[in-house]
This record gives C-alpha cells, structure tokens and sequence, in this order.
C-alpha cells in the first residue's frame, strides 16, 4: 500500500467533520424524484432498431442448424445473427471463459440465447423470432447437483478436465480432525440454502451505436462498467479505444448486473453489421433467466466445542450448484469456505467445497455473494451448540469473539472490529434478556453474527495499477468536477464521493458534479461489487483531494504571505484561523490557485495493501477491513397452519465511520427486508424440465410494504484505521445474519430447527409433528418403564 | 395504427401509436414522457403506476386508447403542478423522498410517488397502516420501505403539520473512536 492510501480517520483539517457524519440528500435524488433521470431504457436514438433474443427451449441439447433466412427476409428485419457471428468464449473471470454471447453448438439452460434480431419495433423483432429454425439434438439434463457431480456423460461443458465439475477448493488450517476429536461436544449437520434472486426492478438493458469513424458506444444497465469494456473489445475483436461504455442511471443491481451479457454483445454486433443504433430490453422473464444469483448450496456442518461453549473446530462440505456457466463461481467457491473466519475465533478450520454445473440458469454473485449460505448454516449450528449446551446465543458469541487487530485462522487480517458493540445493541434494544426463551409458545427471538469484506485485494485479472481511480477538475465558477470509475447502482457512490470532496475542498455540495462510470471519460474503476465503492472510491478521492487542496492553500498562503497552516478551506471559503476577517470565496481561491500553477485538476488513486494468506486463494476474501453485523429477530410462528411471520428485526451493523447515517441506514434496512424475504417467500428453481417455477415478479413473490417486518437498524462506528475517515461497508454485511437470526427465531418460537431453507409452512408442520411424535415416544416409552407416574 | 388525443400532465397532446399499445408505451415512447418506468409488463411492480383522473393506475395494463379523454399525471407532471399551486421546489412528496433516503436506485419510485400523492391528496390524516396499503402495489427492492414510508409520513407533515418521524439514524449512531495504534491521522491545514 502506497502512503497515498492512507489518509487517516480524523476530519481533514483535524477538529469536527463538516460534511461527514451528518445525513444530506443525495446529489440525484431529486432528478431520480422528478423521473429526469435517465436509465438505459429511457435512451432513444435517430433510426434506432429494436433487437430481442431466440432463447433455447431445451435445457440441454446440441444444435445440430440454425436457418435464419426466413427471419431475415420478413419485411422490416434488418440483421439476424447466430453464435458463429461472436465465437469468442468470455468469462467475467479471465480463468473461466466458458460463455458465448450467443450459443456455439450447445445450449445448457432453458433460455440459453441462440440468435438475435434487430429489427424496426420490438413486434417486428418477436416475429422474426418465430421464424428461426433451430434443430436440436436434446441431450440428458442435470438438475440435481450430486448426479452432476457423479455423472459425466454426456458433459455440460465439454472443455472441462473434471467433467461437470466447475471448481473445487479444500482448504485446511490447524488440525481439524484431531480438534474435533478432543471437543467435549461435536454437532453434525446437514443445511441446505435454495436459489434466489436479486430481481433488481429494472431489467437489463443495452443500447449500442456505432459511428461512421468507427466508434463503438455502448449505454448498459451494468454495474461494472471496466469489464463490460474489456469484455466487448475482447468478444467483438474490437481494440478498446473503439469501445465507449456508458452506464446511465441504474434501476438497481445487487450483483445481477456484474457479469458481462449478452445483450451488451448482441446490440453491439447487431449496431456495428446495420450501422444503426440498437437497443435491447429484457423482458422480467428473460431477466428470471439471465439470473447469475444466489447458488443453492448443500452443506454438511461439524462444529466441536469445549464444555463452556468455546468453539475447537469448524469442519465443512459443500456442494454448490452453479447452473450452467462459471460467472463468478471460481470466487464463489472460496468465498464459501474463505469469508466465515470471523467474528469468532476458529482455532481449526477446514472446508471443501465443489461447484458443478447443472443445466439450470447460471447462478454468480448476489448481495453477500457465497458466504451468505456457509453463514446460515454455521450460525444455525452455533443456535444448536449454545442450546445443547445451555449457554444463551448472545453470551456464546460473545465467548468466541476473535478480537481486534487480529489475524482469522485462514490468515486474513483483520483491523476494526465492532462486533461486541453489535451484540451490545441488538441485545438491549430487543430486551432479549426478559423476552427470548420466556415468550408465550409459538413466539420467539433470535440472534446471529456475520462479517463481510469491504472490497477484496484480488482484482480479477491481476494487473499492478489502482483499483479505484478519481480525477478532478476546477472550473472557474467555483464548482468542482469529480470524475470516477465507480458505478452507482443506487447505494449513493456518486454522492459519497460528493461529500468526501466538499468535505476536503470546504465547497458546498452544490458545487459539485458528478461525472460517472463512463470509460472515455473517467479513470478506471473496477465496479460496483464486493462491497469495495465507498472504501476504495473513497480512498482514492480523499488522495485526489489532498493534492489539490495543498495547490490551493499554497497559493492562498502566497497571496497573504501568510504560513499555509493558517489557511483552512471550509464552508465555501479560504479562511485564516488567525485572522478570522480575513477569507475569501472558494472561486476567488481557485481563481488565485489557477493563476499561480496554471489550470487546477488532480487525480487519486487507491490499491488495497498486500493482504492474504500465504497458499493459492490466500488473497481471494482478504479485504483491507471488515464489517461486522448481528442480528435479532422475532419471529411468530402459528402451530395450527405453520405460518411463520416476523414482526421486527434489530440489526446492528459495524460500518466503520458512517460518512452519511442516513444511507447507511438504507443500506442495512434494504439488507435486512432481502435476507428476511429471499428466507420465507422466495424460491429460484426450475421443474424437471428446466422451466422457472414462476418467473414473474408476482409468482416469484416479494415482500410489499404490508409483509415486510418493522426494521430497526443501529449504526456502529469502530472507526477503521485504513478506510477513508475511517468509514467500511454497508452494503452486502448487514444481510447474511438475518437468516439463521430468523431460523433461530423460529427455534425459539416453537422447538423446531429448520436446516432447510426456504422456510416454509410446510417444514414447520412437518417439524412440529415430528417433535410431537418423539414427544409421544419419549411419553409412551417412559410410561412402559413405569417412570413418570408419580 | 391508431390516432390518439391524450391530456397529460395538464397538456392535450396528439399522436399515434399501434393499437394494441398501453399507455406506459405511448408515455415512454412516443410522448418521450420516460420517468414511468418499466419493471415487468404485467402489473406486478407497479412502477409505471401513474395517476388518471387522480387514481394510481398501471399505465402498462391500460390500453392508452382507454385513457383519452381522461387527465393522466406522470412524474412529471408533479412537480409543475405544485409550483402552479403556489409552491416553492419539487412537490412535497418528492421532496420528503429525497430527504429521508428513500430514493436509492428511483426506479420504482415514480410509481411509489405517485401513490402516494393520491393517498394524500384524498387522506390528509392517514395511518401508517393506511400508508402501507396505499403503497402495497409498489414493489421496492432497495430500501426495505422502512425510508420510504418515513417519507410519507414526512411530506404528510410538511403539508398539515404535526410531528414528522424521527428515523434511527438520527440518534443511533455510536462512535467507539479510533482502532488501536494503526496510523496517524493527518492533521491541519498547508500539508
């Protein structure tokens, strides 16, 4: 790490923040309130076409021919093209391209894209679809993950040395096996996590242009904007200074729109063949399909434990089905083992997880990509141990807590650690002590722990240059233009790095525009994922900041002849602390700094430090910090119908400096009701055919404002010591423990451990009648041994 | 193909558009009026939620033929509105969203804003229970509504008064100071 990235956790000129720690709108929610935004769908191009994708029908088969000629020859087609038109594979992992951005030779999902048309209306487009004739050669589907782990014939992906086996990862720290051996107590269980999905409410859409001087520009619903450009110039063999990549205003995202897709690649191909610009807009069906969420995992758990709760060792085996295509899976698979070793202290770990294709839609990362699954099962576990051995939820955590400025087993380093104050919060606010295991039969609370990256060290292709890049530039009505990479997807990146600037620069926030996630425009940013924006962005705003602001300041200094320690930017102007009458306006500051070092402008950069450990994967899952979250909540749960309902959740999140409380807040909130619904209401699976059980936004069932629970959401602020102010993320941590919270809940409510997820009316019956029989048994038994009469 | 005469946020309006089209098509489309959004389609979202004759309808299940000779309000129309009603800004409903948070990606929020101008319009002392029933055809998936229905609750003040809800962010927050023996902050001005 650079001493460029670290600029310390106090306030800028040392005293009180101005900006930061105090809650401000948003520098586009008034144009997102007045619907002056624009999304991709809004944008309308002279002579622009309409393209729409033939998707496959069979979940996996090999096209034997494609006929396109009748397509093409309906009256308003202007360009119909196959997989042979894009034969490039690509992956948004360098090591796994295993995509197409139309199907070459096989499909492996129902709703695998096959051609494309671009065409005058979208009804005209739809026609032509209809037309095409694909032959195909249906071949044997996978489903269930263990039959692809077991069968090889016939292969998803014929290129793969492991049959249908997408990445598997074991790894070993300590000696688990001897730990588990010399626990005084060792649960074994098994968990399953379903799919679901991020449902994002606008679907994906992309408009291409390409101009006569053969500038390729490409307006995507992406949240990574850098690889969607890496992508296409590598697919469409075309050199990247041909390729602009825009992306407008974002109708949410959650990690659905990470990958690479193939609309990007087809209205592109379909814009450079007609020499039209051409949009495509997915249907909420099409969107079901492209899907790249939450794998469903089968995991196998032992936990060992000494007497007084501490934990030994962790051992764990999982299956993760993938679906049909790697996305991000190799991250996926060691996330799943990598991202559990906190907030509590493992002294032996081991994990060995393996994703396998199946012939489903492809599955990547959703919002606590791969570590929101080992967390439920694991902090479920915990629940059982701390029952098994009567020690209350809270106070077991609290005995295995790992501390800060510490190191996890698996040699991550960890910094700030606000966990206990976590505890602290939800424990008090949920008055646990009097209401969890003394509420009335069928009521119940509670509580789980996580933690969760802000940002990884592993940059998916390895290269040396900054993760986050920032420029800015003056002008000379006083207001400043910040330039970033970073994709704002609706969490508010473009406003954070707004205020980190009126916070250095002491403008006032309407003097500052945001100009974002543009490549021929802003300096590289590698996206919105893995929780990195607001440490990395930030960071590299705050050195930005610094270079231009000491400019400013010199030549302020030069113009008093005055030490520059006395001048401080603040509140719209150049004051001198020692002569409070004497300030100028921040435009007359530029204007002095300008002429003194000619036009002002100043980029800033941000690398994580080497972090990791030391063995391959050692740095996937190594963030510069961590957050930490803990969760309780109640749960009601109605014996008679196995109803299950939760009327609040507390959620304490550690987010280091909360730069603006009231996005925080969204963020948690926003976390918590999607850990809650994707637990009882949602289910991303296919029949036996491969056909989605319900991709509409009704059948897929989300929560409204009436069904989602009362959240309370508590900040805590252990002031990071690399995080720009101190501040971590917000983003994706405080969803992961409100599941086992909830599970727990349930447990608490009615005596049933539900392993399985989702959590539904049926399991709890199933659970209730189960206990009732052993109840019985137990009775029956004891009657029969004559014990229990008196 | 068919004529269409539409009064929209105030204006008649003349265009044309294939039968079979619905009026979020028309809006988007052929009026250029783009803050209606799109999510699904069918109804389920309710995104593209604008007023006719003052009732939240899904302009994407209306069949824009069916709404001439009714006075249809978008997003758009809002803001206009209030300031040809004397006010100052954007409406107090926009407003309130963009004070509370409640706009985090705003593409389900021109629908949810628009319901709940109707609910306020028509119930000056509505529940919070009535709030969420109002709201309960707009699907959010960013905020959890917790942000969203303080907004309500914060426009409903702004127009008749009373005490506007106090979020948790406004008294939760707790500062542990600083991690232990880490880095130096960087102190003062001239660097």
């Amino acid at each position: 790490m650079a001493a460029r990235d670290n600029h310390g956790t106090g306030a800028p000129w040392g005293g009180d923040f101005e900006m930061i720690g105090k809650s401000h709108r948003k520098v586009d929610g008034l144009a997102k309130a007045t619907g002056e935004a624009i999304y991709a769908d809004d944008i309308v191009l002279p002579g622009m076409l309409h393209a729409k994708t033939l998707r496959s029908p069979h979940a996996h088969a090999r096209i034997r021919s494609i006929d396109t000629s009748k397509a093409l020859a309906l009256e308003g087609v202007h360009a119909v093209i196959t997989g042979e038109s894009m034969p490039t594979k690509y992956g948004v992992i360098p090591w796994t391209p295993d995509e197409n951005a139309l199907a070459v030779d096989k499909v492996r999902f129902i709703g695998d894209e096959v051609a494309a048309v671009a065409a005058i209306d979208e009804d005209t487009a739809e026609a032509a679809l209809r037309l095409i004739e694909v032959d195909y050669e249906v071949l044997h589907a996978y489903f269930d993950p263990l039959e692809a782990l077991q069968r090889d014939e016939p292969p998803i992906h014929e290129t793969k040395k492991n049959n249908n086996v997408s990445k598997r990862v074991e790894l070993e720290f300590g000696d688990c096996a001897a730990a588990l051996e010399a626990s005084d107590v060792v649960l074994d269980n098994e968990y399953s996590f379903h799919g679901s999905t991020h449902a994002a409410i606008e679907p994906h859409c992309a408009v291409a242009r390409f101009a006569a001087d053969g500038l390729l520009t490409l307006w995507s619903s992406t949240q990574i904007t850098h690889y969607v450009h890496r992508a296409l110039s590598h697919v469409l063999d075309v050199p990247p200074q041909r390729i602009r990549v825009i992306q407008p205003c974002l109708g949410g995202a959650f990690g659905g729109k990470s990958d690479p897709f193939s609309l990007e690649f087809c209205v592109a191909k379909l814009a450079m063949e007609t020499g039209r610009p051409v949009k495509m807009l997915w249907t909420r069906e099409e969107v079901f399909y492209a899907h790249r969420g939450r794998h469903p995992m089968q995991m196998r758990y032992k936990t060992g434990a000494s007497k007084d709760g501490r934990i030994s060792a962790v051992d764990a085996n999982i299956l993760i089905d993938g679906g049909s295509y790697s996305s991000f899976g190799l991250v996926t698979t060691y996330y799943s083992g990598q991202l559990l070793t906190g907030p509590y202290d493992f002294p032996n770990y081991h994990f060995d997880s393996t994703r396998v294709f199946t012939n489903k839609p492809p599955c990547g990362p959703k919002r606590g990509h791969g570590s929101v699954q080992p967390r439920f099962a694991f902090e479920t576990q915990f629940d059982e141990l701390a029952v098994k051995l009567n020690i209350d939820p809270i106070e077991i955590r609290r005995r295995n807590f790992q501390g800060t400025d510490t190191k996890t087993v698996n040699g991550q380093r960890v910094t700030s650690n606000g966990f206990m104050e976590c505890l602290d919060q939800v424990e008090a606010a949920s008055t646990w002590k009097d209401r969890r295991a003394k509420l009335p039969f069928g009521q119940g609370l509670g509580v789980a722990g996580s933690m969760y990256i802000s940002g990884t060290n592993y940059p998916i292709y390895p290269n040396p240059m900054p993760q986050a890049g920032i420029q800015l530039k003056v002008d000379r009505s006083g207001v400043v233009t910040i330039f970033t990479g970073g994709n704002d997807i609706g969490q508010g990146s473009n406003s954070v790095v707004a205020y980190l600037v009126c916070e250095e620069l002491g403008v006032e926030l309407d003097h500052v525009r945001v100009v974002a996630a543009d490549t021929d425009l802003c300096p590289v940013d590698l996206g919105a994922y893995s929780s990195r924006v607001t440490f990395m962005v930030g960071n590299a705003t705050i050195d930005a900041c610094r270079k231009l602001r000491s400019q400013v300041v010199e030549a302020i200094a030069a113009e008093w002849e005055c030490d520059p320690k006395r001048v401080r930017l603040v509140r719209g102007v150049a004051l001198d602390l020692e002569d409070p009458d004497r300030f100028i306006g921040m435009r007359e500051a530029f204007h002095i700094a300008e002429a003194k070092f000619d036009t002002l402008g100043s980029t800033g950069s941000y690398n994580t430090p080497t972090l990791g450990g030391d063995y391959r994967g050692g740095t996937i899952g190594a963030s510069p910090a961590y957050s930490f979250t803990a969760h309780v909540v109640e749960a009601n749960v109605d014996e008679e119908t196995g109803r299950i309902t939760v009327p609040k959740v507390w959620c304490a999140h550690d987010c280091g400096r909360a730069l603006n409380p009231m996005l925080v807040a969204g963020q948690i909130e926003g976390s918590v009701y999607m850990g809650i619904v994707e637990a009882l209401m949602e289910d991303h699976k296919v029949n036996r055919f491969g056909l989605h059980s319900g991709p509409s936004l009704l059948d897929y069932r989300m929560a409204t404002t009436i069904d989602t629970p009362d959240i309370e959401a508590y900040i805590v602020e252990s002031i990071d010591p690399e995080g720009p102010y101190g501040a971590k993320e917000a983003g994706e941590g405080p969803l992961h423990s409100s599941i086992p919270a909830l599970g727990n809940a349930i447990f608490d409510a009615v005596g049933v451990r539900l392993r399985d997820l989702p959590f539904t009316p049926a399991k709890v019956l199933a659970g209730l009648r189960e206990k009732r029989e052993t109840e019985e048994k137990l009775e029956t038994g004891m009657d029969a041994a004559g014990v229990g009469d008196n | 193909m068919r004529s269409l005469r539409l009064n929209v946020n105030g204006d008649t309006l003349d265009t044309a558009a294939p039968s079979h089209w619905t009026l979020l098509e028309v809006l988007r489309y052929k009026l250029g009026l783009t803050g209606s959004k799109q999510g699904c389609d069918k109804g389920d979202c309710g995104a593209c939620t604008v007023l006719v004759n003052g009732k939240p309808v899904l302009s994407c299940l209306t069949l824009a033929a069916n709404a001439e000779g009714k006075d249809v309000q978008t997003i758009e129309g809002l803001m206009p509105a209030h300031r040809a009603n004397g006010g100052q800004g954007a409406d107090p409903i926009q407003d309130a969203f963009d004070r509370c948070g409640a706009l985090q990606c705003g593409f389900c929020q021109p629908g949810m804003m628009l319901s709940a101008r109707a609910l306020l319009t028509e119930n000056k002392a509505p529940t919070k229970r009535d709030i969420q029933d109002a709201l309960s055809g707009n699907l959010c998936r960013c905020t959890g509504y917790t942000q969203i229905l303080q907004a309500v609750e914060t426009a409903l003040v702004d127009e008749v008064g009373g005490d506007a809800p106090t979020p948790c962010w406004a008294s939760c927050a707790t500062n542990l100071g600083p991690a232990k023996g880490k880095t130096e902050p960087i102190q003062g001005g001239g660097v």
